[in-house]
């Protein structure tokens, strides 16, 4: 009796397949909210719509959560740490002595080196994080933001450097004439 | 009025064609737990014309090695056979494109011409996955040419006519003048249902056993039109697309237009011989006239949009279904095919036929 079990096996088969579709057609009147990982219920919700409807809709991101960096140059004092610590070199700084205090940092330190170039290549970054553990004045954070895609490769440097070229130069040559007069000094 | 006949016939086609595109769009989508299209237009509604736009900016590309007269003329046969079948289709009460006697043998005859269309399509191609799909897309559509060709029969028997009207007529509360009906179509019974009208009416009340019949036609027309779980001609993971393979911009939009066509055309066929053709569902209560109210007055402007409303309604609900089906079950080999048309389908075919042939007599008994 092969022949008739099969087809009843496919009857009901049928029916049991087109019952769990349907299922999911019902299912669909509602769309999963849109919680963190964070939050509790983020792993109970198993039925409704999952797309996320992205630009429109965005998943919180955890407190955590480690993605561009961003750099306050009005708290940085220049002290090269992050770059030493870097993994991927992917912090680039050119740090230029300043011949007097320049000012102070929120958290209070001095600030003594200015930034001739400060710059992050967010294309070698492998956002882990090292750079704002050893930031001293934590300065360098790493954002929220993970959406920035750019159709250029170079344009994930990111340019953190307040000192426009000119005004580098400037103190370039004034470093250098301190320097000339200290030793000046020393040869008296 | 054979202009008209036409641009009637299209415009039913084109805007059917999109409702179900965009339908079936969402459907799935909600099966698989998406939303579907939901940029253009308000729900993604307009999607299907951009689709439309897309596909008729696209390069005309005709392979370098293929035979290109056929070529280029496959989508064209294709879709004239398709179309061809629309021309006896009735919309309502009052109006058919072309009244013929025999239109259930005209629209089957006409419509299984396509395969020659597929079959130059693939052989044209001069490339083996066309060929494969379109070598696979006529002996499906051949054998379930079997099973679609005896439950027709099984509804002419039980209406002893081949005109599509007639059958539609005989289902209406319009016949009410000519003919009694009884319910399940029995006299011995003696609950006469002819005044009730709707679903009563209907070939699969009139006649229960070609509610059987009904689901062979609909399991054979999934595979006469290529549709899931029968898409082993444009099976994508193995043939990419079968027959329509080397086809692009405005050819393949025929080709899709003459499946989707196909499609509707046996979703109409399926409402006519079986759920009515342009009979409302509803049925006469007593002073609830809803029978009356949904199918208009004969002859007026209310019958023709009613009727023409039913009809679409019905077809594209069918379809719906073909679009849930094709959402759940994975494709079928080709010797589980064929054991379903031959060893299933056919004989179960046959023995609904004989049964409806009693059933007849007890009808008229």
């Amino acid at each position: 009796m092969g022949y008739f079990k099969d087809i009843s096996e496919g009857f009901s088969s049928t029916i049991v397949g087109l019952k769990l579709s349907l299922k999911h057609i019902f299912q669909a009147r509602k769309s999963r909210t849109n919680v963190g990982i964070e939050q509790d219920n983020y792993f109970t919700q198993d039925t409704g719509i999952v797309t996320l409807q992205y630009p429109f809709e965005v998943l919180p991101v955890p407190d955590n959560a480690r993605y561009r960096l961003d750099n306050e140059i009005d708290d940085c004092i220049v002290c090269d740490k992050c770059a030493k610590v870097c993994p991927v070199d992917c912090i680039d700084i050119e740090a230029i002595k300043a011949t007097e205090e320049i000012g102070y940092t929120s958290d209070g330190s001095a600030k003594k080196l200015y930034a001739a170039k400060f710059d992050i290549d967010m294309s070698k970054c492998c956002f882990c994080g090292l750079c704002t553990t050893v930031c001293p004045t934590e300065c360098l954070t790493m954002t929220k933001t993970y959406d920035f895609s750019e159709f250029n490769v170079k344009d994930f440097t990111y340019h953190y450097s307040n000192l426009s070229p000119e005004v580098a130069q400037e103190k370039r040559e004034l470093l250098a004439l301190f320097q000339k007069e200290k030793e000046l000094k020393k040869g008296l | 009025m054979l202009v008209l006949n036409f641009v009637i016939y299209i415009s039913f086609l084109l805007a059917c064609v999109l409702v179900v595109f965009y339908a079936e769009r969402k459907l799935s989508a909600f099966i698989q737990d998406r939303l579907g299209p939901m940029e253009v237009g308000p729900y993604g509604a307009i999607q299907p014309l951009a689709d439309l736009l897309k596909m008729l900016h696209k390069e005309d590309i005709v392979p370098a090695k293929a035979d290109k007269w056929l070529f280029k003329a496959a989508p064209i046969v294709v879709f004239i056979a398709v179309f061809m079948g629309y021309a006896v289709i009735p919309l309502n009460a009052n109006f058919v494109g072309s009244s013929v006697a025999m239109s259930v043998y005209f629209l089957l005859s006409i419509v299984s011409l396509d395969i020659i269309g597929l079959l130059m399509a693939g052989w044209s191609s001069n490339n083996k996955y066309a060929l494969f799909g379109s070598m696979r897309a006529v002996a499906q559509i051949v054998s379930y040419e079997v099973p679609i060709g005896l439950s027709v029969l099984a509804v002419i028997a039980t209406c002893q006519t081949l005109d599509l009207q007639e059958i539609c007529m005989q289902q209406s509360i319009y016949n009410v003048a000519f003919e009694a009906r009884y319910l399940f179509g029995l006299p011995s019974l003696g609950i006469e249902v002819s005044q009730m009208g709707g679903i009563l009416l209907w070939n699969i009340f009139q006649s229960p056993v070609l509610f059987i019949a009904f689901i062979i036609y609909f399991i054979a027309s999934l595979a006469e039109c290529n549709r899931a779980p029968f898409d082993i001609p444009e099976a994508e993971s193995e043939l990419i697309a079968g027959y329509h393979v080397e086809y692009s911009g405005f050819r393949f939009g025929i080709f899709f237009l003459a499946e989707y066509g196909m499609m509707l055309v046996t979703g109409l066929l399926a409402s006519i011989l079986f759920l009515g053709g342009w009979n409302p569902p509803f049925i006469n209560i007593g002073a609830l006239k809803l029978a009356d109210y949904t199918s208009g007055v004969k002859g007026e402007i209310s019958s023709h949009i009613w009727g023409a409303f039913w009809l679409a309604s019905k077809s594209i609900a069918l379809l719906l279904v073909h679009v849930w089906i094709r959402w759940t079950f994975p494709r079928l080999r080709v010797d589980q095919l064929m054991f379903l048309c031959w060893k299933v389908l056919t004989p179960l075919a046959i023995i609904v036929l004989l049964i409806s042939a009693v059933w007849r007599l007890l009808m008229v008994m």
